[in-house]
């Protein structure tokens, strides 16, 4: 990262709660990141750990109530989208930032057709007339490698396979020339060999555009191929932060540790067991005291049950949220 | 990277269509929906082309062919095919002219009640939480009446004509909308698209009606066709209390009041359009349960 370069999407202490009847969940709390132009950053985790709250907090789509941005800033641009007025917001979402979601199954329109969905978001957003809307709808499915798009445009989404439809998730997100994509576990839902199409693509197009990208997964495969910078968040925290080099070569936090060793990678040849990080995540309404990896951590001591670790910064620019390495343990 | 994908190819010959144009395929299978249908547009027919079908003046009088019978029967005559009334008036060009007055009325009625209805059931479904509660304890107070009941309220309210027997019925009719499309809306609220839709930029209006309405529509195409049987059954029967319709307009309800009296004399004079509101009537419900089926998304192949 160049210190002198201003991020394009600065996320400062963000805490995003739920307020249920059974208590406070605290989804993401105080979480930090910046997005540099042209960057992809990777949110990693297990589901639950607060990365697709983080993301829905940044469009500012979180269901309310019960959910509420309680504390922090998100600056894009020089706005504080936090203190942004909706009306303002609905602006700058599908056009200045837009989001491609997990399930491309539902979240396309079932009654409508596909290249009807793309030009609204150009009528919405850019007034375009109906002939040119057409004309950039066709031209956008072209980019995003959808064969005989001027057939295509007029499918309904039944009648599409999940990495087409996927496609035409990611041409919508494009249609405005966003700033930044967020991409919420975009391969999730795809076959194994769709996926690496479906990132691939992604990773072209940020690059051919300069798009920031902020991708969501729980997928260190995905993470190694996409990403530049990481962030590893656990139970709504961040616990590791590098760029994407170091991290595949030395990952700090034991659970980040604990994620890379349960990947098949060089283990499968050898036909070593797998491993597993023991446990699940700790239900967010009731977390432990401390570190909030202690119960499932292999390395944990007196004051990880005691007092919770803040970021640490062992090496320039990698902090790591764990005692293990105060005072260069 | 284009030539990579197989997966993306078209079927040969396959065309695009709207789930509702699949609808409409399934329904044409349906043989008794068919028969619904026919009948309905025998009415429309008979609505549209009134004038050029009745072979008189539904209210031109005759004093010299009073109470005359129906062609076939003794002392009938081609001239009044279906018979005359007391006032020897013809009943046939009576009746087709009522086919008018019960499908302007079903329309009228029908039309309030949707638009009300699919807006406040809408809003309460979309919004939830106290619009949600407000909405719908209103409707409820509404149910509580019987239906007919309240639309006489209604009209001894507005005084009787066939105008304010529209109103009422119409507003009798809005809860119904109401909580089918409610309840639609709640259910495709939580689906992805519309947090998709969001995601793109859309506001609540757009949300609302561009996204989620057409997506609730197979429901209320059923619920509209049924409404227009009972919306037709229930003008009859204000019309029949002397609430609707005023004499000597051929409302088919009217029609039955005054012949109720001679029913003994002059059987042609109820039975005629008592039939005609029973096909009406038939009708839209074939159609109806017809076109329930053929939405049924289960059946969808």
């Amino acid at each position: 990262m160049t210190e002198q370069q201003q991020p394009l999407l600065n996320v400062e202490n963000l805490k995003t709660y739920f307020f249920t009847d059974r208590g406070t969940a605290k989804a993401v709390d105080d979480v930090s990141f910046k997005l540099m132009p042209g960057q992809t950053l990777s949110v990693v985790g297990e589901s639950g750990c607060g990365k697709s709250v983080t993301a829905l907090s940044v469009m500012r789509l979180i269901p309310e109530p019960p959910g509420r941005i309680v504390e922090g800033k998100i600056t894009f641009n020089g706005k504080d989208l936090v203190k942004l007025p909706e009306k303002e917001m609905r602006k700058i979402r599908g056009n200045q930032i837009s989001m491609i979601f997990q399930e491309p199954m539902t979240s396309l329109n079932p009654v409508f057709k596909v290249g009807f969905q793309i030009g609204e978001v150009l009528r919405l957003h850019q007034r375009l007339e109906k002939k040119e809307a057409r004309a950039r709808t066709i031209d956008l499915l072209q980019k995003v490698g959808i064969p005989s798009p001027e057939s295509r445009a007029d499918n309904y989404p039944h009648q599409m396979s999940g990495g087409m439809r996927q496609r035409v998730m990611i041409a919508m997100a494009l249609a405005c020339d966003p700033q930044v994509i967020i991409a919420d576990e975009p391969t999730t839902a795809l076959d194994v060999t769709i996926q690496a199409q479906i990132l691939e693509l992604m990773r072209e197009l940020s690059r051919s555009t300069g798009t920031s990208v902020l991708l969501i997964t729980h997928d260190l495969g995905v993470v190694a191929e996409t990403a530049e910078q990481v962030v590893v968040m656990y139970a709504g925290r961040i616990v590791e932060e590098a760029d994407v080099k170091s991290l595949f070569n030395s990952p700090l936090h034991p659970y980040t540790r604990g994620l890379m060793r349960s990947i098949p990678g060089e283990t499968a040849q050898t036909r070593a067991r797998l491993e597993a990080i023991p446990g699940v995540v700790p239900s967010l309404l009731g977390l432990p005291i401390g570190c909030k990896f202690n119960d499932r951590c292999r390395h944990a001591f007196d004051r990880c049950f005691e007092e919770e670790p803040w970021l640490i910064l062992p090496k320039e620019g990698h902090p790591v949220r764990c005692w293990l390495y105060e005072e260069g343990k | 990277m284009n030539n990579t994908i197989a997966e993306g190819q078209i079927p040969q010959g396959e065309i695009s269509h709207s789930p509702l144009y699949e609808a409409i395929l399934r329904l044409r299978k349906n043989k008794i929906a068919v028969a619904g249908l026919i009948i309905i547009t025998i009415f429309l027919i008979m609505a549209v082309f009134a004038p050029w079908l009745a072979p008189h003046d539904p209210l031109e009088q005759s004093l010299y062919s009073k109470l005359k019978p129906p062609f076939w029967a003794e002392g009938g005559e081609w001239r009044y095919p279906l018979g005359t009334d007391d006032f020897g008036r013809d009943l046939l060009s009576r009746i087709i002219y009522g086919a008018r007055i019960s499908m302007i009325v079903g329309l009228v009625a029908v039309a309030i009640a949707l638009f009300f209805g699919t807006i406040s059931g809408a809003v309460a479904g979309f919004y939830g939480g106290w619009i949600d509660n407000v909405i719908m304890r209103l409707m409820d107070i509404l149910l509580a009446f019987p239906p007919i009941l309240l639309a006489i309220v209604i009209v001894a309210f507005l005084g009787p004509s066939l105008e304010n027997a529209m109103v009422a019925i119409g507003v009798v009719n809005i809860p119904r909308y109401a909580r089918i499309v409610r309840g639609s809306v709640m259910e495709e609220y939580s689906k992805d698209y519309v947090q998709g839709a969001r995601a793109l930029g859309a506001g609540d209006f757009r949300l609302i009606f561009v996204h989620i309405m057409p997506n609730c529509l197979a429901p209320l195409i059923v619920q509209t066709t049924l409404g227009f049987a009972s919306a037709i059954l229930e003008a009859a029967a204000l019309s029949f209390l002397g609430l609707g319709a005023q004499p000597p307009t051929p409302e088919w309800g009217a029609m039955l009041a005054n012949g109720r009296a001679l029913i003994l004399r002059a059987w042609w004079a109820v039975t005629f359009p008592g039939l005609m509101i029973l096909f009406a009537v038939l009708g839209f419900n074939l159609l109806g349960d017809g076109l329930r089926d053929a939405l049924d998304p289960r059946l969808r192949e």
